[in-house]
């Protein structure tokens, strides 16, 4: 019998420069100036684009052979939902309003950094900076495409899903997301490589995805662990890819320092800012919850990114400008947000509710400094209102930071009591903010965020005002995707199929 | 002192892996959580083929770990026989 001989392989290194920079070759009848215009339109410094390596070594070939042994796994799982009434397994309906923000929100986020991966890949110099960024916009594509796949099994049966498109669009809370992402792709390579692949994955993701697919998991929702984890088996690299960024970038020259900084000093901001979304997911909207937004900040913001920013300090990084206010704001956040969005919630495409008794008492352990003092009686002062018959709706429209677009409910970091509201006057207008590190961001560009599309100046602009009109506009149908989670569809419908799945009624 | 972490999906293709990340870090702490196992150790963590090779009773391929990895921090070092992660601090 003969002897199974074992081909001969490259090593890793070796496949590595084979199959990726070694693709790359010198111009000859333009100049590299012509080819890449926008590499030095940042003012960045880059002498050696070789010193650039994927620290994993990942080459194409191995990129398509993991990736369709992810999809693999994933639509095994997905069938399986689907096939097992995976939609009535969920611990309780109220669970379903974090996917609903999920979809309107972060969904069409992953599309616009495929969008910006595709352009950074073709606009960087180096061949293992478009390998990479290539192989991330793939990714990106995928993930849209996944998560829009997993969530349309609860789409048959719960209200909310159906105009994920027109929400990110047009809906009020959607486009705080949005606009981080347009304001990434918006900017030049290096910046756009600083705010998705540095802020978003290294320093924030961790805080997005792992409470939210352990909260999927907790909550008995297979379609979006199962999304989470085939989306999240990619972050690892895109979370290396932006730390090798910033290393390379910070490396290559000196004079390249003041830039970064000042991008990881807006970018934190801005990512934080988006993150209230989740702050609100991990402490309200979970009807079993993992972990507190404190507890999640602990471990990934406190304990990981200071490890990240002690590195980061043999170049002369420090951590981000508005890390100290962040800070501040972690056991207030998620609380006045969710009072947000509840007195607001005629207008929103997902449920809230006032948490229950039991509910208070877990926020109350989890923030003894601050809940019982500032919230709870807010609660339960709505929550007499609402057993009055006059539930607390505010009809009124939030004045928006014209940075993060969130309402302005932030209070000052040093005193709780009191709403933070800032004021630029640019040309003759004035603009407000919901934070100094928003006002910042403002002051620093003025002339890009004039030009910022705000939700609540839109439906004057061009629908009068008329909130039905704007409903109509923004695919919300009115008494079905909005309001309380008290009473309504999703709710009647959840009980009465379940004790259907669990009798012989 | 800075930690550095990797997390796995909690199957039955990591269980082996986990146990060599174990047996090659004595300094490691195992988080055991929902559907997710995270392994934190002091400023650095390796993680060897040939010790995955042995509690899995076959070849393994480092870069196989892409297909269950769920996050990690610290800078990333990988060629054939090792991936480490370290913080410089």
């Amino acid at each position: 019998m003969d002897m199974k001989v074992e081909k001969k392989k490259l090593n890793l290194k070796d496949k590595y420069k084979l199959l990726t920079r070694d693709l790359g070759w010198e111009p000859s009848y333009r100049s590299k100036d012509e080819i890449y215009p926008y590499v030095k339109y940042e003012g960045l410094k880059v002498h050696d684009w070789d010193k650039w390596e994927d620290p994993f070594r990942l080459t194409m070939d191995a990129y398509w052979k993991y990736q369709a042994e992810k999809e693999r796994k994933f639509y095994a799982i997905i069938d399986a939902h689907t096939q097992n009434n995976g939609h009535l397994n969920i611990t309780d309906a109220r669970y379903l309003t974090a996917l609903k923000i999920f979809l309107q929100a972060i969904s069409p986020g992953e599309y616009a950094a495929h969008k910006g991966f595709a352009r950074a890949g073709r606009e960087f110099a180096g061949v293992g900076t478009q390998v990479a960024c290539q192989m991330q916009a793939i990714d990106e594509l995928r993930h849209a495409q996944t998560q829009i796949h997993a969530m349309s099994n609860y789409n048959r049966y719960y209200n909310g899903f159906h105009a994920f498109a027109d929400a990110r669009d047009r809906i009020w809370y959607t486009s705080v997301a949005r606009s981080f992402f347009d304001d990434s792709m918006s900017a030049g390579p290096f910046e756009f490589m600083i705010a998705i692949g540095f802020s978003f994955e290294y320093v924030l993701t961790n805080l997005l995805f792992v409470p939210f697919m352990s909260g999927a998991a907790y909550n008995g929702d297979m379609a979006t662990v199962t999304f989470g984890f085939s989306a999240q088996s990619d972050e690892a690299r895109h979370m290396t890819l932006g730390l090798e960024c910033i290393k390379f970038m910070l490396e290559q020259d000196p004079d390249n320092l003041p830039i970064v900084q000042a991008w990881i000093d807006k970018w934190f901001w801005r990512g934080f800012r988006v993150l209230g979304l989740v702050s609100t997911m991990m402490d309200y909207m979970l009807p079993k919850r993992v972990m507190s937004w404190r507890e999640a900040w602990e471990i990934y913001g406190v304990e990981n990114g200071g490890a990240l920013f002690r590195d980061l300090a043999r170049y002369g990084i420090r951590p981000p400008k508005g890390w100290d206010d962040a800070e501040k704001a972690i056991d207030h956040m998620s609380h006045q947000l969710m009072l947000g969005l509840y007195q607001w919630s005629f207008g929103t495409a997902f449920h809230s509710w006032i948490p229950s008794d039991e509910d208070m008492d877990w926020l109350s352990a989890k923030y003894p400094a601050t809940f019982d003092k500032h919230y709870r009686p807010r609660w339960n002062h709505i929550k007499k209102l609402a057993a009055a018959g006059t539930p607390y709706k505010n009809f009124g429209l939030a004045k928006l930071c014209q940075c993060c677009q969130l309402p302005i409910v932030f209070t000052e970091p040093d005193d709780p009591t009191m709403l933070c509201n800032r004021e630029t006057t640019y040309k003759g207008e004035k603009y407000h903010f919901c934070s100094d590190g928003c006002q910042d961001v403002f002051e620093h560009e003025p002339e890009k965020y004039i030009q910022a599309w705000l939700p609540m100046p839109a439906l004057f602009q061009d629908q009068q005002g008329d909130i039905g009109a704007w409903m109509d506009w923004v695919s919300l149908k009115d008494g079905t995707d909005n309001g309380d989670y008290a009473g309504s569809e999703d709710q009647r419908n959840f009980q009465q199929w379940r004790g259907l799945a669990t009798s012989n009624q | 002192m800075s930690t550095v972490f990797i997390a796995l999906q909690a199957n039955e293709e990591t269980r082996p892996i986990i146990d060599a990340i174990e047996l090659d870090n004595p300094r490691a702490v195992v988080h055991r959580q929902p559907a997710m196992v995270k392994i934190d150790a002091p400023d650095e963590l390796v993680i060897r083929k040939q010790t995955i090779e042995e509690q899995l009773g076959r070849a393994f391929d480092l870069q196989e770990l892409q297909i269950n990895l769920i996050t990690l921090s610290g800078n990333v070092d990988e060629d054939d026989e090792t991936l480490t992660l370290r913080w410089n601090s």
